[in-house]
């Protein structure tokens, strides 16, 4: 009996402690990613860039296990987003909330991270308003205003171009590029001869590119989400003879993601695009990430979620040691603000106003280096600001 | 005026690719009455051969083709014997809701097998850019797209009307039970016919890479247009697909060029007034 009776004690008592142990040491971070459905490779590349940071840099900080659990929303599904982050929340007892590859599930998921009191990284969505949805966002990727604000400008005052053409594709984020890169290129002096609006899922580009051909633009300025339609719109461009050097085509990175270029081959040559990060950029931090990366997952070359990613789980980790281990949403949150690292697409600081990620604008021109067609840097805006916040 | 031209040529390629990609579900639906939601999924299985064969075994572009048809025919095959037949008597929600399973797990199968990035393909030199003919620019490949199509409804056209199978195909499908009456194998003829279109639909989605590109969402990307034109056409009607995929490739790029700002709903319109019309499609007989 007495002998029952001691072993129910002790295991009541190492089951005690093992809670509390894990209470104290386990980190959990709910990831929120549209893993199934047209956004999964988006999600996909994203989890990498979080798996290789974790790799690399162990998975303790600050003397707490960290442990990753994520949510698939299926696509730019808002509900499902605030559902995820419910869950995450009441029936997991995450500490910080992550990812968002869509705008739509950043701005479900905002509310609940502002009621629960928990820090929130986003580590794509790029819509500028998406930081203003809750004090407790920070962002590790980038805002398309950012990205074609100074794009516009530097088309005007440096690209040489006069008037231009846009077609973005008919959703938020093809909106704000419109307009930005409007604002931008308007501001400098030059002219906007027409704009047009791609279906967000449109499998045939020749009408839309036809009208551009009519307008017979200096320059057209293009934004498509990535996946199927760069190749396809590129091709399609250069088909009509809308190709440098007769009419420059401006673009956000996406249209020369590795993947397109390849499949438009010789065509891409002479596109001008405007990107935050720049695979082929020579330098030993990027040089060494884009290796490890390779080496992970068969070789794939990593993009704008992969290093959104690796970001939002550097800021996790260093804001972690910074409270030492004090996962309490404000603590994380203000330690974050004016947080500045050396990433591998180069020197990025959170904005301590705004929570918004500073960094460099790369405008590059696709040329061919060593026989190969690349995206090579023309020029660096350095400390670039997303033009959008405050101004409303 | 040259602009006119340019519309109509792009949207009868695109409507071109379109009818390679739905005139076997056309005729399987005609056929059978069985409603195969995962013909797109042959297209994207055809799609990854021809990646598959390009990259891997070097083949030329051309040679790709047949390949993917015969993937997409074989495997079709198998799984006509093992699984569709089982459904032929089935209710039509039965029907639908296997076949759209099968969808799901093609995905699955192709994004575990080539994960989920776009699987770009490097075309021969002389079927990319552009010609000039009268001061307009015309896509190469679309010429080829064509060329193809018109092969295509050729062959099928001349199969059905002077062979035997074709005239076998005709009868089983005006009335299967007199058909079965006079002996013919009807069971037989559903499995070539089943195994001849979704390997035309693996033709359409090996065609297709270059103009939208393969993921492996393709197999659901495909479905409204592929039933679009099915239903525009009318049920096993090889000149009803015919004639739908152009006008739905032709209305769509049309639609776009002139009026940009409802363009892409221009094809729901259309639809939409042609079955009010004939509910049947255009060439439908039942």
């Amino acid at each position: 009996m007495l002998k029952k009776i001691t072993a129910a004690l002790a295991l009541g008592l190492a089951l005690g402690w093992a809670a509390t142990a894990s209470a104290q040491e386990t980190l959990k971070v709910g990831v929120i990613l549209p893993y199934s459905g047209p956004f999964a490779d988006a999600a996909n590349q994203l989890q990498a860039g979080i798996d290789l940071y974790m790799s690399q840099n162990g998975d303790e900080v600050a003397g707490r296990k960290i442990e990753i659990i994520r949510k698939d929303t299926g696509g730019p599904n808002a509900d499902a987003a605030q559902r995820a982050a419910q869950e995450l929340v009441v029936r997991d007892q995450v500490d910080i909330i992550a990812g968002f590859a869509l705008t739509p599930e950043a701005l479900g998921a905002a509310e609940i991270a502002t009621e629960a009191g928990k820090m929130m990284v986003v580590m794509n969505a790029a819509t500028s308003i998406v930081t203003e949805r809750s004090p407790f966002i920070v962002r590790t990727s980038v805002t398309i205003p950012q990205l074609n604000y100074a794009f516009g400008k530097w088309a005007f005052e440096e690209g040489g171009v006069k008037q231009a053409y846009t077609l973005v594709a008919d959703y938020g984020p093809g909106h704000d590029a419109e307009a930005s890169f409007s604002k931008g290129f308007t501001e400098a002096g030059g002219e906007i001869l027409g704009s047009d609006r791609t279906p967000v899922a449109n499998p045939d580009f020749s009408a839309y590119v036809q009208r551009v051909r009519d307008a017979n633009p200096e320059a057209v300025y293009i934004f498509v989400p990535g996946g199927a339609q760069p190749a396809a719109i590129g091709k399609a461009l250069v088909d009509r003879g809308l190709a440098p050097p007769d009419v420059k085509i401006l673009a956000q990175g996406e249209l020369t993601h590795p993947e397109a270029l390849e499949s438009m081959g010789e065509t891409a040559r002479g596109i001008i695009t405007t990107f935050h990060y720049t695979l082929e950029r020579d330098d030993p931090l990027n040089n060494e990430y884009v290796a490890a990366y390779g080496e992970a997952n068969n070789g794939r070359a990593p993009d704008l979620f992969s290093i959104g990613g690796y970001d939002g789980m550097h800021l996790i980790y260093e804001t972690l040691k910074k409270t030492n281990g004090d996962a309490g949403g404000e603590a994380l949150v203000e330690a974050a603000k004016g947080m500045a690292w050396d990433s591998p697409r180069g020197p990025v600081m959170i904005d301590p106003e705004t929570r918004d990620i500073v960094q460099t604008v790369y405008i590059r021109e696709v040329q061919e280096v060593d026989g190969k067609l690349q995206n090579a840097i023309i020029h660096s805006i350095p400390d670039v600001k997303d033009p959008l916040h405050g101004a409303n | 005026m040259g602009n006119i031209a340019i519309v109509l040529f792009d949207g009868l390629a695109f409507g071109m690719l379109l009818f390679v990609l739905s005139v076997g579900l056309s005729v399987t639906l005609g056929l059978m009455n069985f409603i195969n939601l995962a013909h797109g999924a042959f297209g994207m299985l055809g799609g990854y051969v021809t990646v598959l064969a390009m990259r891997q075994f070097g083949f030329p572009f051309l040679l790709t083709l047949p390949a993917a048809f015969l993937a997409a025919a074989l495997v079709s095959v198998v799984l006509e014997r093992t699984l569709f037949r089982r459904l032929y008597r089935a209710g039509e929600l039965n029907q639908v809701l296997f076949t759209i399973g099968l969808v799901f797990v093609a995905t699955a199968v192709a994004t575990y097998t080539f994960g989920t990035g776009q699987q770009p393909i490097i075309l021969p030199d002389w079927l990319r850019g552009s010609v000039e003919i009268a001061g307009m620019r015309f896509g190469v490949y679309r010429f080829f797209l064509i060329v193809v199509a018109l092969l295509i409804v050729a062959l099928v056209h001349f199969g059905l009307e002077r062979t035997r199978l074709g005239a076998q195909i005709r009868a089983s499908v005006d009335n299967q039970r007199v058909a079965q009456g006079i002996g013919l194998d009807v069971e037989r003829i559903f499995a070539v016919t089943f195994a001849l279109g979704s390997g035309l639909a693996g033709l359409g989605g090996a065609l297709a890479i270059e103009i939208v590109g393969l993921d492996p969402s393709f197999g659901f990307h495909f479905l409204v247009y592929v039933l679009i034109v099915v239903a525009v056409g009318g049920l096993g009607s090889v000149a009803g697909s015919f004639a739908g995929a152009a006008l739905l490739g032709i209305g769509d790029v049309a639609g776009k060029y002139f009026l940009p700002e409802i363009g892409s709903f221009l094809i729901y319109l259309l639809l939409v007034g042609i079955l009010l019309v004939r509910p049947m499609g255009l060439f439908g007989k039942r």
